[in-house]
């Protein structure tokens, strides 16, 4: 009975994902997208990639990071010096390299980051991630490969919307990845240090490791998105990749509601379309963003919303005693 | 001699922004102590409490030093109020849900200012006229000296608050335990609004203190130093008093000399790194307390 | 179960509604979208035919981009009054005849918070409201991130102030201002070979590209001209302390420095040069005018020589009455943005007449042809790659007033 549930369920989401596309396929190509609309579609998906990598450790890890920008700025000008260089190869290869090695330069600056700083905790984690951030940024900025403060421009343009079928399946196939993962033995091995890190370690979880692990997934899926983010834009400045940067991303995960992949997704889209729709409110935009976010987490947390909640429980379950 | 000089003027320079940082940290450092949040606002008030100066200075033509108290009362209201809408119907939540609010309530305070005074930064001079002294071949400017002896008062003063009196008792009892304080009698609701009105009070001088040393008011003028003073907070133990003075006055000397003689274009990087080292030997700070996990 | 089918199908709708209802409110905002204040994508829904002009010709709608809100909103919000004081002097002037056609000017502005991917999506809202010509970027870094589009779009696209070398590199676009080597170059040239200065320090901001640009090419000229650069010192952007900078340049020999950043910047070194009792006059690029309205002592940057396209106290027929039109409608005087935005806009209008059409195509061809008398040179044209022809100013600041020479 369980599995058979499970098994409608992945097809419904299945059945969403395609729908989903076919939907933005049909809007785009009958021209009924206006141009803004249109070239928001790819910083949506990666915003989504986003939330959802950083999703992995703050959501399920329990783990505050305020350097997750700096990953998505390694990926991101990795890709672009490899598509700037290798201007022989062919497209696909080229980007597909790109794509592969900013990943993985991420991923690798995920390891020797993640290692020394995730024997802090808390308070002190965030911090520490926001100071490599910013040493990240810093050096960036005064490298000479990376064009320092005018940062790298004139970056082929290989993710526009036109892209959208290839950053559409990436994008799905990362966050299958991450719910197959939290969904897993491992998944639950590394929820179960968010909740009580002592008796994590003490059933014999490999805390360290786990940890490890989480934190190079989402730095490599960072890194790919940045490259995406790179191709989309076609320049690069290091001072777009500051701490406000990874603070926008936290902002989403945590209106998605905290270990919540469905949220997460929900918010990267909304917050990455709600300035665009306000964009005509000019001055006050900013205002009201700040207004939403503070309202958002209050109700989150108000017992207002604990009882429409229980509400809605009471009423559900009086149904199934139907 | 020429080298010694300038080494002794970065120092003072770095002396000076410095003893800035502690004065905010100070204020994060409190918030920590007792709520347990980090108060990504801060720095917003510093700002904020810039333009009160700025409106009853030059707006409304009140004399310095009533000024003064008075900027200092209005922001330390501010964080009261700010504790009381945003923060406290949050108590109970995760941590980082109140850490998303803070930066919130960030934003609305910097746009809410660039809404009334606009972008432009407005140019404020100074209220304090005190002329340079020169020592020798040094030369030290008179808010630089202004800085070093306010910050110096207020460090001591919240010291002697925070272990002499009943009510530095009381914050001391609620940042030990909550629980265990309020059935000792501590109104901790009242405890934690002192705690934002000190803070926020701290943070008025620090912002008045930066707006006559920098003279030009805009409304992210807080962001940074605020960022800065929660590294010196974190630096020197977060929750510790005496951590957050040593934390501002080494990272403001740090940065400083690291400016002067390594590179300016890595001394960012520098700054964290030092943090970075130091939590990485001792993981909660120079001079914070080591909390056994209990099971 | 049902709980998680409704959110995953919630997902679905939001995002495809969300799409979609952007889609069809922008369809709607014709080419006279909104007045010259800039109207919002909704307000455009309603055609706005009743204004003047509606009976003869129609509405040329230019698009401005800049910064309005974030730390670079003082420069957007330049360009953008600049500009529409000057589609309100055309306006009541009657407009522009194109042959026997009136058109009435009318702007839209958007916000790219001096971003590159707000810049890309201001740019294609514009282009939803069917602007026919583009005055922007205000930055450089968002310039460059719009201009492969106009090329593509090949809409005429004038940029007040984007000075970064790229910013005019494709045929469609133009620049008002002097790109940032060229600004190295003369002051450096000025300095050495005029002021007669050989040792030179140098404070620049590096982690902006108008402020390295500018430094890189005036250190070499300064080199080529037989002086020498004592100290280069560097700051980041947001940074306010410049005491270590000043202290390091302090213990050299140097005899003037050489600051090429925005006047807020500037406000700041020399403000905390003259409290370490230093005395070396300054030398200052374009961004520095304005530097009077943001000190609080005049005394501070006494001396001190900057190059700027536009003088506010220049005696001249124009200047004065832009200025008093300005002050008028804003409360402020305005600065080199909203000049080389007023600039912009009669650019369009001398492009539009001599192409005798409103097509991106015909006036860029007719723009190497037109010659203005702007605000900011008179005489001023443009070469078929971008560039301005016009003359630098020097303005040296002396008893608290900006003089020119």
């Amino acid at each position: 009975m369980k599995n058979l549930i499970k098994n409608k369920n992945n097809i419904i989401i299945f059945a969403i994902t395609i729908a989903v596309y076919v939907l933005i396929m049909i809007l785009v190509n009958a021209g009924l997208l206006s141009r803004q609309m249109t070239s928001i579609i790819v910083p949506v998906c990666v915003n989504v990639m986003l939330a959802v990598s950083l999703c992995l450790i703050v959501g399920f890890l329990g783990e505050l990071t305020l350097g997750h920008a700096s990953f998505m700025s390694i990926g991101a000008y990795t890709g672009a010096l490899i598509t700037m260089n290798l201007t022989t190869l062919p497209v696909p290869v080229a980007f597909a390299i790109a794509i592969i090695a900013g990943g993985l330069v991420a991923g690798l600056f995920g390891i020797l980051i993640g290692v020394p700083v995730l024997r802090l905790k808390g308070d002190y984690l965030a911090i520490v991630t926001l100071g490599f951030g910013e040493i990240i940024k810093s050096i960036i900025n005064s490298l000479t490969v990376t064009g320092g403060a005018a940062g790298l421009s004139n970056i082929p343009k290989y993710s526009t919307y036109k892209q959208f079928t290839l950053i559409y399946i990436i994008m799905v196939l990362m966050i299958l990845l991450i719910a197959n993962l939290v969904n897993s033995r491992h998944g639950r091995a590394i929820s179960s240090i968010r909740d009580n890190y002592i008796a994590a370690e003490a059933t014999g979880i490999p805390v360290s490791r786990f940890k490890v692990t989480a934190f190079v997934i989402s730095a490599v899926f960072a890194g790919i998105a940045g490259v995406i983010y790179a191709h989309n834009v076609g320049i690069l400045k290091p001072g777009n990749f500051d701490y406000n940067k990874s603070i926008e991303i936290l902002v989403m995960v945590v209106l998605g509601g905290m270990g919540n992949i469905k949220g997460s997704i929900i918010a990267a889209v909304i917050l990455t379309l709600l300035p665009e729709v306000l964009r005509g409110l000019d001055d006050y935009r900013m205002l009201m963003y700040a207004v939403v976010l503070i309202a958002m987490m209050i109700f989150n947390n108000s017992a207002f919303k604990a009882r429409l909640l229980e509400k809605k429980n009471l009423k559900s379950s009086e149904k199934e005693v139907e | 001699m020429n080298v010694l000089n300038s080494i002794i003027e970065q120092l003072i320079n770095g002396l000076r922004t410095g003893s800035i940082y502690a004065l905010i940290a100070l204020g994060y450092t409190m918030v920590y102590g007792i709520a347990k949040m980090i108060n990504f606002a801060h720095g917003d008030i510093i700002m904020v409490g810039a333009y009160i100066l700025y409106v009853f200075v030059s707006l409304l033509h009140i004399p310095a030093i009533p000024a003064v108290l008075l900027t200092t009362m209005a922001c330390a209201v501010l964080g009261v109020v700010i504790e009381k809408v945003a923060y406290k119907p949050l108590r109970k939540a995760q941590p980082l849900a109140v850490l998303i609010t803070a930066i919130g309530v960030s934003f609305f305070l910097q746009n809410i200012i660039q809404l009334i005074f606009g972008a432009t930064p407005i140019p404020f001079g100074s209220i304090i006229k005190i002329p340079a002294i020169t020592l020798g071949s040094i030369t030290i400017s008179g808010i630089t000296l202004v800085t070093l002896i306010v910050t110096t008062i207020c460090m001591v003063s919240l010291t002697l608050f925070i272990n002499k009196t009943k009510a530095g008792r009381a914050m001391r009892a609620v940042s030990e335990d909550k629980g265990a304080a309020e059935l000792m009698g501590i109104n901790v609701n009242g405890t934690i609004s002192l705690t934002f009105f000190i803070g926020s009070a701290l943070a008025a001088i620090a912002g008045i203190l930066f707006i006559c040393q920098y003279e030009a008011l805009k409304p992210t003028l807080g962001a940074l130093p605020g960022i800065k003073a929660f590294v010196a907070a974190v630096l020197g133990g977060i929750g510790s008093i005496p951590g957050a003075m040593l934390g501002g006055i080494l990272l403001g000397v740090i940065e400083s000399l690291s400016k002067a003689y390594i590179s300016t274009q890595l001394s960012d990087a520098i700054v964290f790194g030092v943090l970075v080292l130091v939590l990485l030997v001792k993981p909660t700070g120079l001079l914070g307390k080591q909390r056994k996990e209990k099971v | 179960m049902k709980k998680k089918f409704l959110s995953v199908l919630l997902v679905a709708a939001m995002t495809a509604s969300l799409l979609a209802g952007c889609g069809s409110t922008a369809d709607t905002g014709s080419a006279d979208a909104g007045a010259a204040d800039t109207a919002t994508a909704d307000a455009a829904s309603e055609p706005a035919t009743t204004e003047a002009g509606a009976s003869d010709g129609g509405t040329f709608l230019i698009g401005g981009i800049g910064p309005l809100t974030g730390a670079a909103a003082s420069y957007g919000l330049s360009v953008k009054q600049g500009a529409e004081v000057a589609i309100q002097e055309i306006n009541e002037a009657g407009g522009v005849k194109v042959g026997d056609v009136t058109y009435t000017f009318a702007m839209q502005f958007e916000d790219d918070q001096a971003t590159e991917d707000k810049a890309i999506q201001a740019y294609n809202t514009l282009m939803d409201q069917k602007i026919n010509a583009l005055l922007g970027t205000v930055t450089s870094g968002a310039c460059l991130a719009i201009v492969d589009l106009t090329a593509e779009d090949g809409i005429l696209q004038i940029t007040p102030s984007g000075s970064a070398q790229d910013c005019a590199k494709n045929p469609n676009a133009f620049r008002i201002c002097f790109t940032d080597p060229l600004q190295g170059v003369t002051m450096a040239d000025y300095a050495v070979k005029d002021l007669g200065y050989k040792k030179i320090a140098v404070i620049f901001n590096n982690s902006d590209e108008y402020s390295t640009g500018i430094k890189d090419a005036f250190e070499a000229q300064v080199a080529a001209n037989g002086g020498e650069i004592v100290a280069s010192e560097s700051f980041v952007k947001d940074d306010v302390d410049f005491n270590t900078q000043l202290t390091s340049i302090k213990g050299t020999d140097a005899e003037v420095i050489f600051v090429p950043a925005y006047y807020n910047d500037a406000n700041y070194i020399t403000k905390q040069a003259k409290d370490l009792g230093m005395s070396l006059p300054f030398l200052g690029s374009d961004g520095w005018d304005g530097v009077l309205g943001a000190v609080t002592d005049p005394t501070t940057v006494e001396g001190a020589v900057f190059l700027s396209p536009f003088f506010a106290a220049e005696d001249s027929e124009l200047v004065k009455n832009f200025v008093s039109a300005y002050e008028t409608a804003y409360g402020a005087t305005p600065d080199q943005f909203a000049a080389d935005a007023y600039d912009g806009v009669y650019v369009f209008k001398a492009a539009m007449e001599k192409a005798g059409s409103i097509e991106s195509a015909a006036m860029i061809e007719a723009m190497p042809q037109i010659t203005i008398d702007g605000l900011t040179g008179s005489g001023m044209s443009f070469t078929p790659e971008g560039e301005p022809n016009k003359g630098a100013k020097f303005i040296t600041i002396t008893n608290g007033e900006y003089t020119m020479k």
